[in-house]
């Protein structure tokens, strides 16, 4: 049901926390959506909705997205209280952060894993490439199954742990210390602003095109 | 530390002088003193009792902060620099124009945040990352603590930070602004400039009615996208159709800015889907030079070029002006000031 703000309620068939303080939230898919699109989100109408990357595949049944909790956040503190059968409020999908079936490299910062997710259930993967920085081990959500299909173009940087497989360092050294970028991919960027713009200018100064890099922020 | 009174609604004041069991009316009277005359201090707050005056500054400091240093151009342009919270810093630009005899005009451009999330390619606040938001009184303080204040005309917000990402401070900054209990100016000399956070944008279209400036760079999405984030969020068309929904018919105006850069956004082509996005739209497009900040693939076009795309878009009827670059020799670029001043904060957004 739609109510003034364009909010849906739908049911929520799962909240897990698959890793320390993060969660997967999943809900019964009610509307259609592009993989990289993101969903507005609240609990209840007097919390302003926040945005949401979704984190599933355009066929799945279900529609996820995976959230941190962020300290005193007015909405996140709420919604990791949420159970099986509570219903949420969502928007529509929207958004223009969408994959392509262009060779491109993926590069991501904690949760913004999700938009690429969704890409990697939904479109070619063969030329796609996954660069993944997280705190700690456990930040590595879905790895074995993205290891499996992107094999060793999927690069997980640890910048407080170290493990096997493992680049130990922010993502943003393996990045500088990469030595070459091919500049006719394409570069699509997602996390915090401070991941966005220094990873951009990484990439700038090793002559990628600005025209090849494209950015979603969680701001 | 205290709490500041600047930049406390009338409302808001209210409360605190209730809470304090004084008369409600001393809030209008205190409003005056913040507002509308020339003290820096509760204690000179004359026309209240002087018990009044000690027991406002046992919890509340009247909040102004000078100025920390002021560049000053050849052309009259002034930049200065504000401190806000620890090791943080914000700049605003004063703006003379003396084109007007007799009659002084002087714009101010003040900032919004402390840095900004919204990650612009072209912008230099970008790169210092976002810092903090600034509270309806940081963002008044640039005005009432700004030696020219008198000669102000005219308040822009396009100075560092995203607005609308910070809706409640820059509403309640623009209510002061235009209330008759505050500074009284006419919300038609008040300009708020987005990138469009469309939801922002919205709520201060129907709360308010100063004008708004959109920050266009191009009109085409997938060439947007890549001079500015926003874009993959909030797409433009929705941006102009949220826009067009809203009621025009008041003297509120709506501008366009566009930054040229060379060989990007400044050809045949995009004037062309110019007219054709903005068909219906009584603006105005504001061209503005870029002032290339380091490391950027992005250069300007040449006042030519310039004055090309003006004259062909003015020929097809649409109000174009390429705004006059003032003070160059100091603004190397907006937030470069800043940024160099800015104290890297500590921080555990590790990645
Ligand atoms: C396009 C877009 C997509 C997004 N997608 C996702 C997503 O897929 N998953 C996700 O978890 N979040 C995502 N976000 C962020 C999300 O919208 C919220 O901002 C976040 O969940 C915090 O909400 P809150 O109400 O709990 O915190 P708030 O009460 O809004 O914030 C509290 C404080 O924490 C700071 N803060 C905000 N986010 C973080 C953070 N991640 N880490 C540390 N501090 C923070 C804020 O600046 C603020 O000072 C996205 C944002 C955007 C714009
Ligand atoms: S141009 Fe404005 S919105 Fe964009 S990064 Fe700079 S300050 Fe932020």
């Amino acid at each position: 049901m739609e109510n003034q703000k364009g909010l849906f309620s739908v049911e929520v068939v799962s909240n897990v926390e698959i890793s320390k303080g993060i969660f997967l939230l999943s809900v019964k898919r009610i509307h259609d959506f592009k993989a990289g699109q993101v969903i507005a989100l609240t609990v209840n109408d007097g919390i302003t909705p926040r945005l949401y990357s979704i984190c599933s595949g355009e066929e799945d049944e279900l529609l996820s997205i995976l959230y941190n909790i962020v300290p005193e956040g007015e909405l996140t503190r709420l919604m990791r209280m949420i159970k099986k059968g509570d219903t949420i409020k969502i928007s529509t999908p929207f958004g223009n952060f969408l994959g392509t079936d262009d060779s491109a490299y993926w590069i991501a910062a904690g949760t913004g894993l999700a938009p690429f997710y969704a890409m990697f259930k939904s479109a070619r993967t063969d030329n796609k490439y996954l660069i993944h920085g997280g705190r700690i081990l456990e930040s590595f959500y879905f790895q074995d199954e993205l290891m499996k299909e992107l094999r060793s173009r999927y690069v997980r940087c640890c910048s407080q742990q170290s493990g096997e497989g493992v680049y130990e360092g922010r993502l943003t050294n393996y990045l500088r210390e990469k030595a070459e970028f091919p500049l006719d991919h394409k570069y699509y960027l997602c996390g915090s602003s401070e991941m966005v713009v220094q990873t951009r200018d990484i990439l700038l100064s090793k002559n990628v095109p600005f025209e090849n890099i494209i950015a979603e922020i969680y701001f | 530390m205290k709490e500041r009174l600047l930049g406390k609604t009338l409302s808001e004041l209210e409360e605190i002088v209730i809470s304090l069991g004084l008369k409600k009316f001393v809030a209008k009277q205190i409003a005056d003193w913040l507002y509308k005359k020339n003290i820096s201090n509760i204690i000179e707050m004359r026309n209240l009792a002087k018990n009044t005056r000690e027991l406002l500054s046992e919890k509340y400091e009247f909040g102004l902060t000078a100025h920390q240093s002021v560049q000053v151009s050849i052309d009259g342009t002034k930049k200065y620099l504000f401190p806000a919270g620890k090791n943080q810093y914000i700049e605003s630009a004063y703006i003379p124009d003396e084109r007007l005899e007799g009659k002084s005009r002087a714009t101010l451009c003040v900032s919004s945040q402390v840095g900004c999330k919204m990650g612009c390619l072209f912008c230099m606040t970008a790169k210092q990352g976002f810092q903090a938001q600034l509270s309806s009184g940081e963002i008044l303080n640039q005005i009432r603590s700004l030696p020219e204040k008198d000669k102000l005309s005219n308040i822009v917000y396009m100075g560092m930070g995203e607005p609308f990402d910070n809706l409640d401070n820059v509403l309640r900054s623009v209510e002061i602004l235009t209330a008759d209990w505050g500074f009284a100016m006419s919300p038609k000399r008040i300009t708020v400039s987005t990138i469009g956070m469309i939801p922002g944008m919205i709520k201060f279209l129907e709360k308010s009615e100063a004008h708004l400036a959109v920050s266009l760079h191009s009109p085409f999405e997938e060439e947007r996208k890549k001079l500015m984030p926003i874009e993959n969020v909030y797409r433009l068309p929705k941006v102009l159709n949220a826009i067009k929904n809203m009621d025009w018919s008041g003297q509120r105006r709506i501008s366009f800015e566009y930054i040229m850069f060379k060989g990007v956004n400044d050809t045949e082509k995009h004037i062309k889907e110019l007219l054709k996005i903005l068909n219906g739209f009584k603006c105005r497009i504001n061209l503005l030079k870029f002032h290339p900040i380091p490391d950027s693939p992005l250069e300007s076009s040449d006042m030519r070029t310039m004055e090309w795309f003006r004259d062909q878009l003015k020929a097809k009827g649409v109000m174009t002006t390429i705004r006059a670059s003032r003070g160059e020799d100091i603004f190397a670029a907006c937030g470069l000031l800043s940024t160099k001043e800015l104290v890297k904060r500590k921080t555990n957004n590790d990645f």
